[in-house]
């Protein structure tokens, strides 16, 4: 096989930077003597905006859309570039302040930051069971590190290991179904998996007994990445441990990795078995949002209460994949309002842990019942938390309100009417939680001398990124439709590099 | 040459994989868990194998994929005890009942 080394290193552009910055960050960590150096975090930063410019290169030019032998460089791998590194960008915006003030080893933070971006990034385009296999577990190794990365904290270390425990026994499930789909097609490219299942209906049901368990041990693996409900156990406790920007990182690029994965596996090797596939996503949706929205309500924790908002979160995106159908048109085909509403959670819900971690930057603190008062002691931290909220309760004029219309109305249009009344009810109950914190926030009394919260620069700029990111989409949702639009084409018979 | 017929294989992976798993389950200790997982891990890798010699027609996909387990499984397992070191620093205990700072 011939390899065009130019091409190939345009393609990658984005996976070579990070990796070329990732390195280069961890020899200059041994360079440098100073911890609190602004070197290691500028060095970070331009590797991340470099490898956004050169993603965003390649959503514009769209000459490149090419199955590489493992990796497809095709618009959906753009988008969830795009997606993973711009998480990574405001992550790295509010970890700055953040680890310096817990530990000396700053410059292994900024390198994992990389590295899980990465990861995100490889998990998107693979386009073969074993490099799925692969980035999947370098995405879990390099969040388990980065969870349990307050060395000394007694709960970062309880949240790694039992991310691990979960992660690693659903990982197994996850590839012995695997090695049943490759045991059934005999081969580990997803495209040919699903020309394999292109044979006539009668002997495709001689498979069911093979295909249908693998499907089942797929699902259990990644929806253990999306934290959907039987496999969500991990969330809280990881998300509690783990350093506050290291929670909004996996509350969103991991699990948009995730959902990556369920689209390309279910829609691009299992389209022919999507009535079984779409049953199982109308449960696992249902039990994700109904659960995570009610145990939501009982959180004093605001961490805890983020983690089962999330869980909650990624049962309405599962809807979206649920209500998928090949031949719809734009918003009713369902991916495309995943899409949306993936883009609509990153500037929400990054943005409601930054002030989290403003918050915990400042106070020390992460029960609600301490935000009582925030209005007096931060307006704008106050009103930004207001927005956040609403957006996540999914109430225009934000971002999240667009991204549920979408999915919403991809689901009636498939003809899930009982999913999208369970939707729609599940909002209502999450209107409850969220606004209690902001009754905290607005009609509590701050208490007794209790000073300003005060945000370092860079917090500042990104929590500023993400308010305007939230209330740009509900204002002006074109671009971004647009965006969707253009991402939904995954890979199906492009040709080989 | 082929006088096993390759659901034998099938059935010694799934018995191992069910054990594993329930290891992975029923154990107190982390390291316990650990051990069944690997288990699990190792029922993947006969099934890999085995489906590539019966199945795959041509490459080597099948054994490609069992050697990225096994290195995954190493690099795995390295953070892994990593972490149970550090939870025993802090807690001095691996018993999955007693890491019990984090709940509901």
């Amino acid at each position: 096989m011939q390899i065009n080394w130019a091409d190939t290193s345009f393609l990658l552009a984005p996976e070579i930077l990070l990796t070329v910055g990732a390195l280069i960050v961890l020899v200059l960590d041994l360079l440098i003597e100073d911890d609190t150096s602004p070197v290691l975090p500028g060095f970070t930063l331009l590797a991340l905006v470099s490898a956004f410019g050169a993603a965003a290169a390649h959503l514009v030019t769209g000459v490149d859309d090419v199955a590489l032998f493992m990796f497809a460089a095709d618009p959906l791998t753009h988008f969830f570039r795009l997606l993973g590194i711009g998480t990574a960008l405001l992550v790295l915006l509010v970890s700055v302040n953040y680890v310096q003030a817990r530990s000396k080893h700053t410059g292994e933070f900024y390198s994992l930051l990389l590295w899980v971006t990465l990861a995100v990034v490889l998990v998107a385009g693979a386009h073969d069971l074993i490099l799925l296999y692969l980035a999947f577990e370098f995405l879990s190794i390099t969040s388990y590190v980065l969870v349990g990365w307050l060395r000394d904290d007694a709960r970062s270390n309880e949240g790694a290991m039992k991310y691990l425990l979960f992660g690693a026994i659903s990982s197994a499930l996850m590839l012995y179904g695997m090695s049943l789909l490759y045991g059934a097609t005999g081969t580990t490219r997803l495209t040919e998996i699903a020309a394999f299942f292109t044979i006539p209906e009668t002997q495709i049901t001689g498979l069911y007994s093979i295909v249908v368990p693998a499907l089942v041990f797929l699902l259990a693996g990644i929806g253990f990445k999306i934290s959907l409900v039987p496999f969500h156990q991990w969330a809280p406790d990881a998300y509690e441990g783990a350093p506050t920007p290291v929670a909004a990182f996996l509350s969103v690029g991991s699990k948009s990795a995730g959902f990556a994965v369920l689209a390309r596996v279910l829609l691009e090797a299992m389209p022919a078995f999507q009535e079984h596939w779409t049953s199982l996503l109308v449960v696992l949706s249902i039990l994700t949002m109904t659960l995570g929205n009610l145990v939501a309500l009982r959180q004093t924790n605001m961490k805890r209460l983020l983690a089962y908002s999330s869980i909650a979160q990624a049962g309405y995106i599962l809807m979206g994949l649920a209500a998928y159908s090949a031949g719809a048109t734009f918003p009713a085909d369902g991916l495309s309002g995943v899409l949306i509403y993936l883009v609509a959670y990153l500037f929400t819900n990054v943005g409601v842990f930054i002030g989290a971690v403003i918050f915990e930057q400042a106070t020390g603190s992460v029960a609600i019942s301490d935000y009582a008062g925030l209005i007096r002691r931060s307006p704008w931290l106050a009103f930004t938390f207001v927005v956040f909220f609403l957006s996540l309760a999914g109430l225009p004029p934000t971002a999240g309100f667009v991204g549920k219309l979408a999915v919403f109305y991809a689901t009636v249009a498939k003809g899930l009417y009982f999913l999208a009344i369970i939707g729609v009810l599940n909002s209502v109950v999450s209107v409850y939680y969220y606004f209690n914190v902001i009754r905290q926030m607005f009609f509590m009394p701050a208490p007794e001398g209790a000073e300003r919260v005060r945000m370092p620069a860079s917090m500042g700029l990104a929590l500023a990124i993400s308010f305007v990111g939230t209330l740009l989409i509900g204002f002006y949702p074109e671009p971004f439709l647009n965006l969707a639009n253009m991402s939904r084409d995954f890979i199906s018979a492009l040709p080989l590099l | 040459m082929s006088s096993i017929p390759l659901n034998w294989y099938l059935i010694v992976a799934a018995l191992l994989f069910c054990i594993g798993l329930f290891g992975a389950l029923s154990r107190r200790s982390a390291i316990g868990i650990l051990m069944g997982i690997e288990l699990m891990l190792n029922a993947v890798n006969i099934n890999l194998v085995a489906f590539w010699r019966y199945v795959e027609v041509d490459g080597l996909a099948g054994q490609m994929f069992a050697i990225v387990v096994i290195t995954v499984a190493a690099a795995e397992a390295a953070v892994a005890l990593a972490l149970v070191r550090a939870l025993y620093r802090s807690r001095d205990t691996v018993t999955v009942e007693e890491i019990d700072l984090l709940k509901w």
